[in-house]
């Protein structure tokens, strides 16, 4: 079933041949990854119609930055479980790292720069912290991450004395400016999130490690055979996943201009539903991560058109869940095709 | 690899069941859309010259702010407004606020009532709001600082503790008192400061002035938990205080959820008659709690009227340019069936006819 020589393991059909294949689109989201691309534009086309105040460049740009805390996350996410595991410490981390920079910079004096620094690495050392436990103690990542979203959690309110840090310094919010293109101001923190997924779709597709994660998902004993480092591996997903949350947790300083350790408390889920609704399996090994961002935009654009119309933002947490349901019974019947 | 190398048939099989997922999704999505729009039949398209008012809550399950929605929504109607509402995910959820302000503005909201989840974190997204030109009115909770809203509508918590410390001291008289309180969160927000220093400033204690910004201290007070308002933490909260001061006889609550917790604690300890529990909000529940000999008292506010004079004010805003500024007290009244003497009160009959919840 799998050619066990390290260059041409493709335990999965997400990863596209590199010779002339499918069109763009399957390409660059896989073939579970049609339907959310129906989807959005589904979506989308359906509150064009509804109101004439969604289709504009200041409104998408506004929902692109409404995205920016849960798709960020979400990258990391989908790292996670395209290893078959999962991540439920993310936003607290996220949090911890916003206040550590936070913190530091407008109580400590510390400079804005190194602050932001060592922000990011607080989540890196989650990263390092869950991928170890998950690694040599051999422990689910479900419960690892159950125990140390308790503890990034614990440590945010014990750190942050559970008060909102304001007067953030201009370098820190730096990312929340925006830039104009034809009338239409678009934040830095935006094009910077857009730019991680496109560099983690790049390093998932198109080099020997990418593939080597999608095949961790889907046979790690394979992968193990076909001699890579299979600890170290996993152990640098994860890390690279609390890199991705201490950007984002970067991001969401600049976005917001504050340090609020009460920030991130739904993102696990919410992340982890950007993953399902871009198609990507739970179980590993399958998806793409651009097919995420479309299942974070999906999120977006269904919470602010439905604000736009006047419905209650209720409604928007329906129709996730049942697009969740949706989603999770495309991934099982194509997958029951595989065997 | 045979599927991979399976060709059209496999492929275009893999293909039907997302293909049926997205179709699933639009009809979802235009039943739930026209199900929720029928019920309020204003269309964005055709509402070009309408007012647009925007409600924003902590979160949209307690029954306070579901009160507040509806006194919103009368308003709205009556005044021909449209209103939009969102809430937070949970108290606390600052995101989700920032998120509903930004998609009210861009909604053509004028004015957007907020009751802050984070009083501090939502500033910089009301100072956007303003300067975009639309009123921002902080509903039941003060933003910090105040002047970063228009204006505030709100019960004056201070004086809702004044009114329970006042009459617990009647009621008291000379009898030493051995007082626990259940506060809410170690954040200690204005809500839970006004309320815990007014009791206090009530009781006698004349250091608890209306301007102090954290507790303080109290030689009476032999147990101070935080119960973030819920019923159950009450009751655990309750059980630990017992554990610690067995003697106590006064209890104050931040709210009447946490009162008929505590209440559970001090019953299953055969204790409720010796402790006289007094508490602010006056929610249904808690004022059927006087009615029954719970709770002796509560302070309670209006979270209708809060809401009903923010859409008021928006639409006086939208039609006249004139913007409202400062704090309006709501008012507070203090409901119990054992009245005293020199505090004024109301019956349980008024409570129960403008409870909330």
């Amino acid at each position: 079933m799998v050619n066990l020589s390290n260059q041409t393991i493709t335990a999965t059909d997400e990863v596209p041949p590199l010779e002339a294949g499918p069109s763009l689109i399957r390409r660059t989201l896989g073939t579970s990854g049609v339907g959310p691309t129906l989807a959005l534009v589904l979506v989308c086309a359906f509150f064009a119609v509804k109101t004439d105040r969604f289709l504009t460049g200041t409104n998408l740009s506004l929902v692109l930055q409404q995205t920016i805390e849960v798709g960020t996350l979400a990258i990391g996410q989908t790292l996670i479980i395209l290893t078959a595991g999962i991540d439920l410490s993310c936003g607290a981390v996220m949090a911890l790292g916003s206040i550590v920079m936070t913190k530091l910079a407008v109580n400590s004096g510390v400079s804005p720069v190194l602050a932001i620094v060592l922000g990011i690495a607080a989540c890196v050392g989650f990263g390092v912290l869950n991928g170890t436990l998950v690694t040599s103690i051999k422990l689910p990542a479900f419960i690892v991450t159950l125990g140390t979203l308790n503890i990034a959690f614990a440590l945010t309110h014990i750190y942050s004395g559970e008060a909102t840090i304001t007067g953030v310094p201009s370098e820190m919010t730096y990312l929340g400016n925006t830039f104009r293109i034809g009338g239409t101001g678009i934040t830095y923190a935006s094009i910077v999130m857009l730019a991680l997924f496109a560099l983690v779709w790049f390093a998932l597709t198109q080099s020997s490690t990418g593939r080597h994660v999608y095949a961790l998902g889907d046979n790690p004993e394979a992968v193990r055979l076909a001699g890579v480092h299979v600890q170290r591996l996993l152990i640098g997903v994860y890390a690279t996943a609390g890199l991705i949350y201490g950007i984002a947790a970067f991001l969401l300083v600049a976005r917001t201009q504050v340090g609020d350790p009460a920030a991130g408390q739904t993102d696990n889920l919410d992340s982890i539903t950007a993953v399902v609704l871009g198609g990507t399996s739970l179980f590993g090994g399958r998806g793409s991560v651009i097919a995420t961002l479309i299942g974070a935009l999906i999120v977006g654009i269904i919470r602010n058109g439905l604000t736009l119309l006047g419905v209650d933002a209720i409604y928007q947490v329906l129709i996730t869940g049942i697009l969740v349901i949706l989603a999770v019974a495309t991934d099982q019947l194509t997958r029951g095709r595989h065997a | 690899m045979a599927h991979r190398t399976g060709g059209w048939r496999v492929r275009r099989r893999r293909l039907i069941a997302p293909v049926i997922g997205a179709a699933l999704l639009a009809i979802t999505l235009a039943a739930v859309s026209s199900a929720a729009s029928s019920a309020k039949p204003a269309k964005s398209s055709a509402a070009n010259a309408q007012i647009v008012v925007g409600l924003i809550t902590k979160t949209d399950t307690n029954p306070f702010f579901v009160k507040m929605k509806e006194g919103a929504n009368k308003a709205a109607k009556a005044a021909g407004a449209k209103l939009l509402t969102a809430a937070g995910k949970f108290d606390g959820d600052n995101a989700s606020q920032v998120t509903a302000i930004e998609n009210m503005v861009t909604a053509g909201a004028k004015g957007i009532l907020i009751t802050p989840s984070n009083t501090k974190a939502i500033v910089p997204a009301i100072t956007k709001a303003r300067a975009a030109g639309v009123v921002v009115i902080a509903l039941d909770t003060a933003t910090d600082p105040q002047s970063a809203t228009d204006a505030l509508f709100a019960t004056n918590n201070y004086k809702a503790g004044v009114l329970i410390g006042e009459y617990a001291k009647a009621k008291f008289g000379n009898k030493p008192a051995k007082i626990a309180t259940l506060d809410l969160s170690p954040s200690r927000v204005t809500v839970d400061v006004g309320r815990h220093n007014g009791f206090l400033f009530g009781f006698g204690n004349t250091k608890a002035i209306a301007k102090a910004t954290n507790f303080v201290s109290d030689s009476k007070i032999v147990c101070s938990q935080d119960a973030q308002g819920d019923q159950a933490k009450g009751q655990t909260a309750m059980e630990n205080c017992l554990q610690k001061s067995p003697d106590i006889n006064l209890l104050y609550t931040i709210n009447e959820p946490t009162a008929l917790g505590a209440y559970t604690a001090l019953k299953n300890a055969g204790k409720e008659k010796q402790v006289t529990i007094v508490s602010v909000d006056g929610g249904c529940t808690g004022v059927r709690g006087v009615k029954a000999g719970k709770i002796a008292a509560t302070s309670q506010q209006y979270p209708l009227k809060m809401a009903s004079l923010g859409v008021a004010a928006v639409v006086k805003y939208a039609k006249t340019g004139a913007k409202p500024h400062g704090y309006t007290d709501t008012g507070v009244t203090l409901i119990t069936n054992k009245p005293v003497k020199g505090v004024p009160s109301k019956g349980v009959a008024f409570g129960l006819a403008n409870c909330w919840g």
